[in-house]
């Protein structure tokens, strides 16, 4: 279980990208975390691992603290962290089977590391997670010979050969295209049913993210303006989390707000536009 | 007609000076340098001309090569291996020193005291020319190949190092962290996530060393650092001009081969 209290980020240059964010990802459920573009949904989840330094509160997976740690022990603590990015951040001039087995690199010596030797287990096992994503027959491409889509494939393997208990996504279909970018979704929706882990994926398309959400978060200006069910996320929602419409009274950060008039007046011109 | 005529608007291209005059300045000044620097070595016409004959003498003097001595065609060969070997030396010494030096000089991945301890390995190493590091080395290790090499791979690092290390600030940052997002140690993630990316530009830099390497083991030499240069010396001092063509026809034919090779490898690889 990820539990996020409070979290803040304040960069050198004054900029405010998470201004005290809240959020628990427990069992195996799919959280998606839409925003506009510099709502701070990376920074969020770079802030979770670590890859980006927060300057306030606390981030625990399973009960341990991770904004505290370093060194040996930040290091423990990210291979129980699968990451998948949006570039895919394969090693392009290595191959699959070398990507895929970089998942280890937690769990080997850094002399096997320099042989890039690893242990019979974790082969038999990347096979095995290559089957899974679809990949068999490629382990001796190089990444640079994929497509987009098989590439980000290779990062989802790359990610369970950790055996993580939790997937951090960061807009892992933004480089695909619509339909590669479902299959995509799918088979994180299906890891994360399978393995039994929670999985949180920062993604702007919000059809995706209500599609295949199990809860939905929204980020603006680093805070925290919507967590609810995907059925939840009406148009007050979304004017909410992408035009930072008032929050109606009576409706608190969370759950479902009372509907606003203002954009079913939009709706309705829309309809007189198009009777038109 | 309009009443209000717009005036005429002028326009010049702007300087990169502050302004015309500060640019007509810098010019008058550069000129100025010029002809100073002139007079003061002292060129005149009359140098040229008489400098003229005995250089048309010396030319002269030197064809036809000399082929035909067979110990001056050994003392050739001899000398020609020697160099050759040396830089193949010199260049596998100097990059194995180099890697971690160009490490610690990226400054995306080295803290800053190391950064600029790297910076200053490589200044080091770059400030002098390797015949000055070849008279130091003689004088430390006495005359012969081993002044060479050393002389070589110092000149090396400078050179390997700094490109590298530019080469290692261009990488694409996300295969880093990426590696590092898995749990990797330091090591690991350079081990993953930066060599392979500049593996190319290693193997290229290594020929592109090796192949200036041959040229300057024939130049170390004169200083008595080892290799063809000190037999180049000799025939030159002994009025063996018809050897010296000799010794420098066959330099020319193996930095040929050399640079051959070099472009050849590092075609393959790109």
């Amino acid at each position: 279980m990820l539990s996020v209290t409070d979290l803040q980020k304040t960069y050198p240059s004054g900029d405010e990208a998470l201004k005290g964010v809240s959020l628990d990802v427990t069992g195996n459920e799919t959280v998606s975390m839409i925003g506009p573009s510099g709502a701070g949904k990376s920074t969020f989840i770079r802030c979770v691992n670590r890859l980006t330094e927060p300057t306030g509160g606390s981030v625990e997976l399973d009960g341990l603290e991770i904004t505290g740690l370093s060194g040996g022990k930040l290091r423990d603590a990210r291979r129980d962290m699968g990451m998948i990015f949006q570039e895919y951040n394969l090693i392009e001039r290595l191959t699959v089977m070398e990507n895929v087995l970089s998942g280890r690199l937690g769990y080997v010596s850094t002399w096997d590391a320099f042989r890039r030797k690893f242990a019979g287990d974790d082969i038999a096992r990347a096979y095995e997670v290559l089957d899974r994503v679809g990949l068999e027959g490629h382990e001796n491409n190089r990444a640079d010979e994929l497509s987009g889509g098989q590439r980000q494939r290779v990062g989802i393997a790359r990610a369970i050969l950790q055996r993580p208990k939790i997937l951090l996504v960061d807009e892992p279909t933004s480089s695909l295209d619509p339909e590669t970018s479902r299959a995509v979704m799918d088979l994180l929706t299906e890891i994360a049913a399978e393995d039994d882990i929670p999985v949180l994926i920062n993604i702007h398309e919000v059809d995706l993210a209500v599609e295949y959400a199990d809860r939905v978060v929204g980020l603006r200006d680093g805070q925290k303006v919507f967590e609810g069910d995907p059925e939840e996320l009406d148009e007050t929602a979304k004017g909410q989390i992408y035009r930072g419409e008032e929050i109606p009274e009576g409706a608190g950060p969370t759950g479902k707000v009372v509907a606003a008039d203002t954009p079913g007046e939009a709706a309705t011109e829309e309809g007189d536009l198009r009777s038109t | 007609m309009a009443t209000e005529q717009q005036p005429r608007r002028e326009w010049s291209r702007p300087t990169a000076f502050y302004n015309h005059y500060v640019k007509w300045a810098v010019y008058v000044a550069i000129a100025v340098f010029l002809l100073w620097s002139a007079w003061n070595m002292r060129i005149s016409l009359d140098r040229i001309v008489t400098g003229w004959g005995a250089a048309v003498g010396l030319i002269q003097g030197m064809v036809p090569p000399e082929i035909t001595t067979e110990f001056k065609n050994d003392l050739l060969i001899e000398g020609l291996l020697e160099s050759v070997a040396m830089s193949v030396i010199a260049t596998i010494i100097g990059v194995i020193l180099s890697i971690p030096v160009a490490f610690m000089a990226a400054e995306n991945i080295a803290p800053k005291p190391v950064y600029w301890t790297g910076r200053g390995i490589i200044t080091g190493s770059r400030a002098l020319h390797e015949l000055i590091i070849a008279i130091i080395a003689v004088k430390a290790v006495g005359i012969g190949a081993l002044a060479g090499v050393i002389a070589l791979s110092y000149k090396t690092i400078g050179f390997f190092a700094k490109l590298l290390a530019e080469e290692i600030e261009d990488i694409d940052s996300g295969q880093m962290e990426a590696t590092e997002a898995t749990g990797a140690n330091r090591l690991q993630t350079m081990l993953f996530g930066v060599v392979p990316q500049v593996m190319p530009r290693i193997v290229g830099l290594s020929i592109y060393r090796w192949d200036i390497n041959i040229r300057h083991s024939t130049i170390v030499g004169i200083v008595g650092a080892g290799g063809i240069g000190g037999t180049l010396l000799n025939s030159f001092d002994q009025y063996d001009y018809d050897f010296f063509l000799t010794i420098i026809l066959a330099i020319i034919a193996i930095v040929m081969v050399g640079e051959l090779i070099s472009t050849y490898v590092r075609g393959r690889i790109q």
